[in-house]
C-alpha cells in the first residue's frame, strides 16, 4: 500500500561506495549493485570508490539531469557523517534535499563484520530498505533559526579564559562563569610550565585580569550553571551565583578584613595550595585572584556557627562590603552558543594505597610539590618536607593512576613532562638525588624531547620499570628511616629497591567529578572514560553532538595547557562561524497533526516534553506548534488515532523499511 | 531419515533475523563507535534509526514479528540522559505493555529487548547483538508468516465449510 499510487514516476538512483578499502575490502560492492539494480523504482544503480568526493558527488548530479533521477540512496558510511554532504550534492543536483537516504554499510556493516558473504547480504537488506523507504519521501525545507551572538562559557581555567577572550576580541559578548571564587583554573596553582619553564602565573595573571577588564565579558565566578533550556541559537541558561558573603561591587581586595578576623592563625585547609596551609574562614583564594573579591566560607565562620563572633571583619572593612545576609541569587541569561571548558580532577592518590599516600607523610602528589615548589606557596619555595626536613633522595613515580588496568587505562599524557618539570625544580631547589619510575618516556611535543635530554644532563636518574609499592620498612641499614621505592628495573631484569626521603606521585588526570550531571544538562554525551564526547574524533575536536555546544580543554580529554589553548581557540572560532552565519539550519523533521484524522483525545498533549502541542478548543483539534518542536515523535507513536506525523520519520517510511530489511517489497506488506 | 537430514540442514542455513530500532543519539552512536573502534559482531541485526526510542510505535514491532523478524531489538539512551528528555521513559512504557501482549501470542519472552546504550558503549552493542543473535538462534526460526499463512488456510477451510453448510441449509 505504501506509495504505491506513484510508483511509476519514482526513478531511484542508487550508489555504493568503496570507500577505499574499507567497505570494498569487506563485502561484495559490485554484487550489491546489480542486486539493487533489479529492484522496483531503480533507474540507476553504480558503484563508485569514493562517494564523499568531488567526482562521487558530481556523479550523483549527472546522473539526476541525464537520467530524470528523482530520488537517491546512497549507501557508504554513518548518515552522522556524511548525510549533510550527500544532501548538499542532492539539492545542487536539482532535487529537493531530502529525496535522500543514506545506507550506513560501513560502520555497521564492513567495520563490523568478518563474514564478507553475510556482509553482502546485510548490505543488500539495507539498501533495499532504504530503496523502498525513499519511495515515501516528501520535499521539505529546513528549518531556519537565528543565532543569538551572545556567548556562555563555562568554567574559568585557562581554556575557558583563553576562549572567552578570543570571542570578547571580536566583539562578542562573553558570559564566563566559574565554579569557584576564582578564574585561573589548575593552571594558577601550577610554578613552572614545562618545557619552557617559564612561570605559570606570569604568563596567566595578565589574560586573567584581562578577562576581568573586558568591557565584552560578564565574569561570574562562584557560580553555578543549574539548567539549561533552548536550542541552538537560543539557548536559554540558569546560573546559581553562590554567596560570597562580600559586596562584590564594594570590596577592592584590600584584605584588611582578613588580617582582623578573630582567627589569628588559619584553622582551614588552604583548597589553592592544595591543603599544604591553612586559611582563615574569610579569604581570598591567592594573592592574584580574579575576582580581587574575598570571601567567607560559611562552614569555618564563627558568626555564622553561633551568631556570636566580634565581627573584627566588619569594623576592618571601610567599605561596608562584608553581608552576612546575602543571599544565593538567580540569574537568567540567553546565549546562542556555549563552550564548556570545565576541566578535569587530578587522580585521588588514596585510591592505591601500595604507594603510601595518606599513610606516610612524605609521599606528596604532583600538584602538592607544584605548590611546594612555588615561590608564593606555603613554605615559599623552599621545599620542606612535613616532617621539617630538606629531602636529599627523591623518588617520583610516573603514571598514577594512569596506564594501569586497576586504575584508569588512559595515559594523561601530561604527567611524563611534568615529573621531568618536578624533577628539574627538585634538584633546583634542594640539589638532592632525584629518581624517575617510568614506563615508557612520553614526550611528544614541540621541544620535548628536548626538555628530557636536558634533564638526562642534570644527572636526573632514569628507572624504566612500573612501582610495585612504597614501604617504610627497611631491611638494610641505608633503609632505616627512609621511604624505599620497590620497583622492577626492566632494563637490567632486576628489583630495585632506592632509599629515598620524598615520594612524589605523578597523579594522572580523570573527568570531573560532576562531568556526568554536567553532561545530562547540556545534553551532551561522555565518553567510557567519562571525557566529554566529541562530534568527531578527527575532524570534529571541540563540537558536540548538540549543535551550538562545544568543549575546549581537559574536560574533553587529558592535554597540557598548549593543547588545551588550542582547543579552546578551536572553540571560539567554531561559536564564532556559527554566530557570523546569523542563522542555521535545523533538521526538518518536526512533527504534525493532520487535523482530519485528529480526534482531539488529548493523549499527545502530555506527552511532549517541550509543550509544543495545544488543543483549539473551539475546533477540538491538536497543533503542533513548530518552532517548539524539536523531531523526537514520542507523540506520534502515542496518537491513538493516527494523526500525527513526523517528517522524515513517518509510519510508511518506517514500514517500508522494516519490509525491505525483511526482504518484503513494498507491495507485499499489509 | 531423509526428511530428517533435510530438516537439519535447512536449519543449518537458517540464520536468525533481527530488527534492531535505535535512537540517533545514543545507540545509533554507539553502534557508529562500535564500527570505528572495529569491533566484529554477529551480521544478523539489521538496524532502523529514529531520532528518540520514544518513536518507536509498537506496531512497528509487531509489524516486525509479523513480517518475518525472528527477534525484535530496541536501543536508547540511558534514564535520564535521552536527548528529548524523556522520550525513553515512553518507550519504557510501551515496552512493558508490549512484553505482555506478545507472551500472550505465543513469541518468546528472548526474542523481544529493549536496551539502555549510551553513544560512549560500542562495546555495549556487540555484546548485546551477539548475546540476542544467540539466544534467538536457540530459539529457532519464529515463522510468523508461515504461521499466519497457516491460520489463512485454516479459515478459509471454515469458511468454505461454513458456507457449504450454509448452501446445503439453503437448499
Ligand atoms: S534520544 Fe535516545 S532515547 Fe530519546
Amino acid at each position: 500500500m505504501h506509495g504505491n499510487g506513484h510508483k511509476e514516476d519514482i526513478r531511484i538512483g542508487f550508489y555504493v561506495c568503496h570507500c577505499g578499502h574499507n567497505i570494498a575490502g569487506s563485502l561484495d560492492v559490485k554484487s550489491v549493485a546489480e542486486y539493487v539494480k533489479t529492484l522496483p523504482g531503480v533507474a540507476v544503480s553504480r558503484d563508485y570508490k569514493y562517494m564523499c568526493s568531488d567526482p562521487g558527488q558530481e556523479l550523483v548530479q549527472k546522473d539526476i539531469r541525464q537520467n530524470k533521477l528523482n530520488r537517491i540512496v546512497v549507501a557508504s558510511c554513518s548518515p552522522l557523517l556524511h548525510e549533510h554532504t550527500f544532501r548538499i550534492a542532492v539539492e545542487k543536483g536539482g532535487l529537493n534535499p531530502f529525496y535522500f537516504q543514506m545506507v550506513n554499510i560501513r560502520e555497521n556493516v564492513s567495520w563490523v563484520h568478518t563474514d564478507k558473504k553475510a556482509a553482502t547480504e546485510k548490505a543488500k537488506d539495507l539498501a533495499r530498505a532504504a530503496v523502498q523507504r525513499v519511495f515515501s519521501h516528501k520535499p521539505l525545507e529546513p528549518k531556519h533559526v537565528k543565532i543569538n551572538p551572545d556567548v556562555l562559557v563555562v568554567g574559568g581555567g585557562i581554556s575557558g579564559i583563553h576562549a572567552a577572550l578570543t570571542l570578547a576580541n571580536a566583539g562578542k559578548k562573553v558570559y564566563l562563569v566559574e565554579k569557584s571564587p576564582t578564574i585561573g583554573g589548575h593552571m594558577a596553582m601550577f610554578d613552572k610550565t614545562f618545557p619552557t619553564l617559564d612561570c605559570a602565573a606570569c604568563i596567566l595573571t595578565p589574560k586573567m585580569s584581562q578577562v576581568k577588564n573586558h568591557s565584552n565579558i560578564t565574569l561570574w565566578s562562584y557560580s553555578e550553571v543549574t539548567k539549561v533550556d533552548g536550542y541552538v541559537g537560543n539557548y536559554k541558561i540558569t546560573v546559581k551565583r553562590k554567596p560570597r558573603y562580600i559586596n562584590e561591587e564594594l570590596c577592592v581586595g584590600c584584605m584588611d578584613c582578613i588580617e582582623k578576623c578573630v582567627y589569628k592563625e588559619g584553622k582551614t585547609p588552604d583548597e589553592f595550595n592544595a591543603g599544604l596551609s591553612k586559611r582563615k574562614p574569610i579569604y581570598i583564594p591567592f594573592p592574584q585572584a580574579t575576582p580581587q573579591v574575598v570571601l567567607i566560607d560559611r562552614e569555618a565562620c564563627i558568626e555564622f556557627k553561633s551568631g556570636h563572633c566580634k565581627k573584627t571583619c566588619v569594623e576592618a572593612c571601610d567599605r561596608n562590603a562584608i553581608d552576612f545576609k546575602q543571599q544565593e541569587e538567580t540569574k537568567e541569561i540567553e546565549a546562542g552558543t556555549i563552550i564548556l571548558a570545565t576541566g578535569f580532577k587530578t587522580f585521588d592518590a588514596d585510591k592505591v594505597p601500595y604507594y603510601g599516600y595518606g599513610k606516610y607523610q612524605n609521599v606528596y602528589t604532583s600538584l602538592e610539590v607544584e605548590r611546594l615548589v612555588n615561590a608564593s606557596g606555603p613554605t615559599s619555595g623552599e621545599v620542606i618536607l612535613r616532617n621539617g626536613k630538606t629531602p636529599k633522595m627523591i623518588g617520583i613515580i610516573h603514571c598514577v593512576g594512569s596506564r594501569d588496568k586497576r586504575t584508569n587505562r588512559w595515559c594523561s599524557r601530561t604527567c611524563c613532562m611534568y615529573s621531568l618539570k618536578l624533577a628539574h625544580l627538585l634538584k633546583e631547589h634542594t640539589d638532592a638525588e632525584v629518581y624517575n619510575f617510568y614506563i615508557d618516556m612520553r614526550t611528544p611535543g614541540k621541544a620535548y624531547e628536548e626538555f628530557y635530554d636536558k634533564l638526562l644532563e642534570e644527572n636526573v636518574h632514569f628507572i624504566r620499570g612500573r612501582v610495585a609499592e612504597v614501604t617504610d620498612c627497611a631491611v638494610r641499614p641505608e633503609e632505616e628511616g627512609k621511604l624505599i621505592i620497590r620497583a622492577e628495573d626492566t632494563m637490567i631484569g632486576i628489583v630495585r629497591r632506592v632509599p629515598v626521603d620524598m615520594v612524589v606521585l605523578a597523579v594522572g588526570m580523570e573527568p570531573k567529578e560532576d562531568a556526568q550531571d554536567v553532561r545530562r544538562m547540556f545534553n551532551i554525551s561522555c565518553s567510557t572514560e567519562g571525557f566529554f564526547l566529541e562530534r568527531h574524533p578527527k575532524l570534529a575536536p571541540v563540537d558536540t553532538f548538540t549543535d551550538g555546544i562545544y568543549i575546549a580543554g581537559a574536560c574533553q580529554g587529558p592535554k597540557d595547557i598548549p593543547d588545551s589553548v588550542a582547543q579552546a581557540g578551536a572553540a571560539a572560532a567554531q561559536a564564532l562561524s556559527l554566530i557570523d552565519r546569523g542563522e542555521i539550519e535545523l533538521e526538518p523533521n518536526t512533527a504534525f497533526v493532520v487535523q482530519e484524522e485528529c480526534s482531539g483525545c488529548r493523549t499527545c498533549l502530555t506527552i511532549c516534553p517541550y509543550n509544543a502541542i495545544s488543543r483549539d478548543e473551539e475546533k477540538q483539534k491538536a497543533f503542533i506548534n513548530e518552532a517548539l518542536c524539536k523531531g523526537c515523535g514520542t507523540c506520534v507513536a502515542a496518537c491513538p488515532s493516527g494523526a500525527i506525523k513526523q517528517n522524515l520519520f513517518e509510519d510508511e517510511m518506517i514500514y517500508s523499511e522494516i519490509n525491505g530489511l525483511l526482504k518484503l517489497t513494498s507491495t507485499e506488506c499489509c | 531419515m531423509v526428511s530428517t537430514n533435510e530438516q537439519s540442514t535447512s536449519k543449518n542455513s537458517w540464520e536468525p533475523r533481527i530488527v534492531a530500532f535505535f535512537c540517533n543519539w545514543c545507540t545509533y552512536t554507539a553502534a557508529d563507535l562500535a564500527g570505528v573502534s572495529r569491533l566484529r559482531y554477529s551480521p544478523n541485526a539489521r538496524i532502523i534509526r529514529v531520532m528518540c526510542s520514544g518513536r518507536i510505535d509498537p506496531q512497528f514491532v509487531l509489524d516486525a514479528f509479523s513480517k518475518g523478524a525472528d527477534g525484535v531489538l530496541i536501543g536508547g539512551c540511558h534514564p535520564g540522559d535521552c536527548h528529548y528528555i524523556e522520550g525513553n521513559y515512553k518507550a519504557l512504557r510501551r515496552v512493558q505493555l508490549l512484553k505482555r501482549m506478545l507472551k500472550d501470542m505465543g513469541i518468546e519472552e528472548k526474542r523481544f529487548r529493549l536496551e539502555w546504550i549510551s553513544a560512549s558503549e560500542g562495546e555495549r552493542v556487540k555484546t548485546v547483538i551477539n548475546e540476542m543473535t544467540e539466544q534467538v538462534r536457540e530459539l529457532g526460526p519464529l515463522g510468523m508468516p508461515e504461521r499466519f499463512a497457516d491460520w489463512d488456510k485454516e479459515l478459509d477451510i471454515l469458511e468454505k465449510e461454513i458456507n457449504r453448510k450454509g448452501e446445503t441449509v439453503d437448499a
